[in-house]
């Protein structure tokens, strides 16, 4: 799976480099070589289809997206209109201050954020510690162990959301951020996703660290880390958005509305103002917005996660 | 993912029967897993224990639990909603799993080539992926308006005349839940099925090539067959995760209308966190387990049989 990744990688630096030295691009070809051979003229030909075939699909895939910002900038009448507006009469800017007053959305993003920022470091920190015990120090039980972790990856989470309920309520923990924390930032994912990785870096490392005598801590701290950046990028990455769009968990757990995540805040938001189109389209593109620079900035690693684990969580 | 064998690290310092040396590594190995280790025992794998326990015990919010066999069960069998919820899970799955893995598929083919900027495509057919699910759900089901939605709109302009009401008729909801589905998921699976593509000699192609194959045949004979592992393990995660399906039926529909998309992960939270029977909804959550154990499991089988 990982050597997957390396590929996927070295597409998209190809895919980046505009022009990398040594291979003479289609560019450099047609201005060397004026006469064409049919041949190459057939493949410009049907790169030009293919282009023409992936820029349409591609827009009627981002309809969703397209409308939901067209309407995020249209007054309440103008969304669900016939014939369709896809570029509203009049942008009506004024969604986007409004609905600060509207709903508590200031609050809502906090919530998010506080969660997703809690439960990602401590996923990570704790996530890339087990993977360590898991990949480099032998002892009698780790593979068992292993296994269970593995184990309740299968399991689905609705199969035990239950009796994990009827603890969080004994423990009075019920309406709390610290039931989601406590159920989310130690995922068997995180410790999966890491120990995937360690495993590709040789083992012939720590054995020079531990003889220049470090301790095993030591090695974790300054040989693995450093060395497994593109992995803990991935693994924080994929849990903070896991975490920002959870709606299930802040939906069983959180029930006042001063705790509510952005996602329960929009969901509620749609349940009593249904007629509000436009200001539940501003509310959507808001709660996407953080997503999207997260995601431009790390796509990236997002890609290579999910190659190399070849799962979310 | 499971089947995997672990393959053993060498022991850090040279174990001469060291047994001084072995305690020490168990002491330092423990203390590298404990922080992830106590959390995951408390809120995984001992309410997966339970879960497992709690099916056949009767025990509400008001009551104290009591063992009481197979009880759980034979209620569920009877039960209306136990065998709607199963069938609207099963249809769903059934819509999911090949369309996903068909458009999937087709884009990633569609993608798997060295092309400037085709690296933003691949970005932008994934994105919907990680775009929170309400917002996913809102806006679709906007789209889906039955009278003046973009939806029906193109398809009134396309000359269809009776276009369907979507989320408001019992017939077209799970397929407007399906559709969303699919075009939620597809860019996940064809980041895994362009990693698989790209994991295929280019030889195998040429020699094709050479061979006279045409394209149809080079994708029969030589795509289809090199992607199996691929495939196999989409399928898995494809059918696990319909099994799964909860969050987006929630948002959307709700299970309805009636309860045309009341899916099973749904029955669990409504008997178990809603009215308490955390019992009952545990029998239900075991029976969810093993559709999906089994599932998996099969498919595991039918992979093994044809690599042979």
């Amino acid at each position: 799976m990982t050597n997957m990744a390396e590929d996927l990688k070295a597409t998209h630096v190809t895919d980046a480099a505009p022009l990398p030295n040594g291979a003479p691009t289609a560019e450099d070809r047609r201005r060397t070589d004026r006469k064409r051979s049919p041949r190459e003229q057939k493949k410009r030909t049907a790169n030009m289809v293919i282009y023409g075939v992936l820029v349409v699909l591609v827009v009627a895939l981002m309809v969703p997206f397209i409308w939901m910002l067209s309407s995020s900038l249209k007054e309440n009448n103008q969304v669900l209109t016939v014939p369709i507006q896809w570029i509203p009469q009049e942008f009506v800017w004024s969604n986007y201050t409004d609905i600060w007053t509207r709903i508590p959305m200031m609050g809502y993003l906090q919530n998010s954020l506080y969660l997703a920022v809690i439960i990602t470091c401590l996923q990570v920190l704790t996530g890339s510690l087990a993977a360590y015990g898991f990949s480099k120090v032998r002892f009698p039980g780790r593979d068992v162990l292993f296994l269970a972790y593995i184990g309740t990856i299968a399991v689905p989470w609705q199969a035990y959301m239950v009796p994990q309920y009827i603890m969080m309520q004994n423990l009075g923990l019920t309406n709390s951020f610290n039931a989601l924390i406590l159920l989310q930032a130690f995922g068997a994912f995180g410790v999966f996703l890491m120990r995937q990785y360690y495993m590709t870096i040789p083992d012939e490392l720590c054995e020079a660290a531990r003889i220049d005598g470090l301790s095993e801590y030591g090695i974790w701290a300054r040989v693995i880390l450093p060395l497994s950046k593109p992995a803990l990028a991935s693994l924080a990455l994929l849990t903070f958005v896991n975490t920002w769009n959870d709606y299930m968990g802040p939906f069983i757990y959180l029930t006042s509305n001063r705790l509510w995540t952005v996602q329960l805040g929009l969901r509620s938001f749609v349940g009593q103002f249904d007629a509000e189109y436009a200001m539940i389209m501003t509310g959507s593109v808001i709660s996407v917005i953080p997503i999207l620079i997260i995601f431009l900035i790390g796509q990236r690693y997002f890609i290579q996660g999910i190659a190399t684990s070849g799962m979310k969580g | 993912m499971t089947t995997e064998t672990i393959p053993q690290a060498p022991a850090p310092v040279q174990s001469r029967g060291n047994r001084k040396q072995a305690r020490r590594n168990t002491l330092i190995g423990w203390t590298f897993i404990l922080p992830n280790f106590l959390g995951f025992l408390a809120f995984t794998l001992i309410p997966v224990v339970a879960a497992f326990a709690l099916s056949f015990m009767e025990w509400t919010s008001f009551s104290a639990p009591k063992w009481i066999g197979l009880a759980n069960f034979e209620r569920m069998f009877a039960s209306d909603s136990f065998w709607i919820a199963l069938r609207n899970t099963v249809v769903y799955a059934l819509g999911h799993v090949p369309l996903t893995m068909a458009l999937a598929l087709l884009l990633a083919m569609l993608l798997n080539r060295k092309l400037k900027g085709i690296g933003f495509f691949r970005v932008a057919i994934f994105f919907p992926y990680i775009t929170s699910l309400v917002a996913v759900a809102v806006v679709w089901n906007m789209l889906f308006s039955p009278d003046s939605g973009p939806i029906n709109q193109f398809l009134g302009a396309i000359g269809i005349a009776n276009p369907p009401g979507w989320t408001s008729s019992s017939d077209w909801a799970m397929p407007a839940v399906i559709i969303t589905s699919v075009w939620r998921d597809m860019g996940y699976y064809m980041v895994l099925y362009l990693a698989g593509l790209q994991a295929i000699p280019t030889e195998l192609y040429e020699a094709a090539e050479v061979d006279g194959a045409s394209a149809w045949q080079r994708f029969w004979n030589v795509t289809i067959p090199s992607l199996r592992p691929t495939t196999f393990f989409v399928v898995v995660m494809l059918t696990v995760s319909s099994f799964k399906v909860f969050d987006l039926i929630v948002v959307m529909t709700n299970g309805g209308p009636g309860r045309s998309t009341t899916v099973l992960s749904q029955l669990i939270y409504q008997e178990g966190i809603g009215e308490g029977k955390f019992g009952y909804s545990s029998a239900i959550s075991l029976v969810l387990f093993i559709i999906v154990l089994t599932v998996t499991v099969l498919q595991f089988k039918i992979q093994q049989r044809r690599e042979r």
